[in-house]
């Protein structure tokens, strides 16, 4: 396989694969326990899942370790899995996939308030991220997909903690943002200018965002990245916003509606697109066909 | 400045250490504890849950206000206690089982506390028995949930049931919020309220409590 980001600036735009959840709850796994526990319990579970979003083209697949650091676990008691939980996801996902595509090992926020604001030592949270990095990377990740945070010092900390372990893992760095009548801004208040400059400045390779909206305020998203500087950028979009039916979130953005849009994000220059929350194999697949097709336009 | 203007400001910059000297100061000056908490702290923290809503300040700038809202309620409790004004009422809250997304609640929480109510906060991942068990035990008047995921809102509908069942529903009054509770399943499960946002949930407390 050539390197990630060789393709990268060689000009090529990759497809992520789509939402990891929403999968796992379609599959019968239960909300309200640990969504890493069943990468002990049921690893076939997360093959099948890359399997459907590599058929449906995707060049990167993420792992199910996104709230698999120490800190978050031991929200359920579960921190003396960490090293097992993290290693069976990367592994599930090569199973699948040899070397025919990425396995980017993802990492969340910790789900603490670091200092001065909450009560969580940076330190703390930093030795448990490369904790995580260690076991992600040994595992044999291709790259470290950092996503959903909302603290932009606490995103450095995983980035620098990814750094520690390997200096040349390529690394993707995402925040969730909020639409709001200022602009935009995570619930921490970082603006997306803020983000871009210290993302770089930590060492990602990858910057942008993903999850909490759809692809039209996820397009504007990706042209103000861009207006900050020519880094490598990836959006992974929800599927909309969801709307509950009969008590079951939907979310309302088809494969078809989502691919067209995601086409402006080509024009802006978006390297890698991917999904998040709510989107299926079906929209990986749309994206694939338009990115593809693109490529003869 | 008014020492209640100065308490005001620095509560609004989150610098504690100011507030619980000011408020120290209010009450060797004589100030009323009544007047410092209406006009100091709650003043305050209307302004910054204001500037909340606005966008205009964030869940940082929030958090420290409510760390100054808190040293100075310190100094302020004991002498509230015995002059025994009563607090505008008790709201038990908490995430509803299986969920463990606190940030919407601890909003909740702090909005709460900075418009004087006693809030008693049961944290993540609680379990229907537990909110009406300590809403008895407390003689609490109001509920709290919160839900971030769709799949844990259901347990919300356990408690509004339960309190039923007791023959309790109407006096202890339930308000749920969080990002996927619409105000057509709070009256779809049978609760008395639902808060949109943390300053929206302070207000429909305060109208739920004034019809008891």
């Amino acid at each position: 396989m050539k390197p990630l980001l060789e393709r990268i600036r060689m000009g090529e735009t990759l497809v992520a694969d789509g939402a990891m959840g929403t999968m796992l709850f379609a599959k019968g796994v239960e909300s309200g326990q640990c969504p890493e526990l069943v990468n002990l319990n049921s690893p076939q579970l997360l093959e099948e899942i890359a399997g459907l979003y590599f058929d449906a083209g995707a060049d990167i697949l993420e792992t199910n370790t996104f709230g698999a650091s120490p800190l978050k676990l031991a929200q359920y008691g579960l921190e003396d899995k960490m090293a097992e939980m993290n290693r069976a996801a990367v592994r599930a996902a090569r199973n699948v996939v040899g070397e025919r595509a990425y396995v980017a090992a993802c990492c969340g926020p910790s789900g603490r308030i670091l200092k001065p604001y909450g009560d969580c030592d940076p330190e703390e949270v930093y030795d448990g991220f490369v904790k995580q990095m260690i076991c992600l990377i040994e595992a044999g990740a291709d790259c470290i997909c950092v996503e959903t945070m909302i603290d932009l010092a606490e995103e450095v900390l995983a980035v620098k903690a990814a750094r520690s372990v390997s200096p040349t893992i390529p690394v993707t760095a995402t925040m969730t943002f909020d639409a709001t009548p200022r602009g935009f801004f995570t619930v921490m208040g970082v603006t997306i200018e803020r983000a871009a400059a210290g993302l770089r400045e930590a060492g990602a390779d990858v910057i942008g965002s993903n999850c909490g909206n759809g692809i039209e305020d996820m397009i504007e998203i990706a042209r103000q990245f861009r207006r900050c500087g020519d880094m490598p950028l990836i959006i992974q979009s929800n599927a909309g916003l969801p709307e509950l039916k009969d008590g079951h979130p939907v979310y309302g953005e088809t494969p078809e509606f989502m691919a067209e849009k995601a086409h402006e994000l080509l024009d802006i220059g978006v390297s890698i697109i991917g999904g998040c929350c709510g989107t299926t194999p079906e929209h990986t697949r749309a994206i694939r066909q338009m990115v593809d097709s693109s490529i003869y336009e | 400045m008014s020492i209640l203007t100065e308490i005001v400001e620095n509560l609004i910059v989150g610098d504690d250490e100011k507030v619980s000297a000011l408020t120290q100061k209010a009450i060797d000056d004589g100030v009323l504890p009544k007047q410092i908490l209406d006009d100091g702290l709650i003043a305050g923290m209307n302004t910054i849950g204001q500037q909340f809503k606005n966008h205009e300040i964030f869940l940082p700038d929030v958090l420290m206000a409510a760390r100054a809202m808190y040293a100075g309620m310190d100094k302020l409790r004991p002498l509230l206690l015995k002059e025994g004004i009563p607090s505008p009422g008790k709201v038990v809250l908490g995430t509803v089982r299986g969920d463990l997304h606190d940030i919407g609640k601890n909003l909740v929480g702090i909005m709460l506390k900075g418009a004087g109510f006693e809030v008693i906060d049961l944290g993540n991942d609680v379990s229907p028995e537990k909110f009406i068990q300590t809403a008895r035990e407390h003689d609490a008047a109001v509920i709290g949930m919160s839900a971030l995921l769709t799949t844990t809102m259901s347990a919300m509908k356990e408690v509004t049931y339960q309190l039923k069942e007791e023959g309790l529903a109407g006096r202890i009054k339930v308000i749920v919020g969080g990002a996927p509770v619409s105000a057509e399943f709070a009256v779809e499960i049978g609760a008395d309220a639902h808060g949109y946002d943390a300053a929206n949930a302070v207000e429909r407390v305060k109208s739920l409590i004034s019809e008891n």
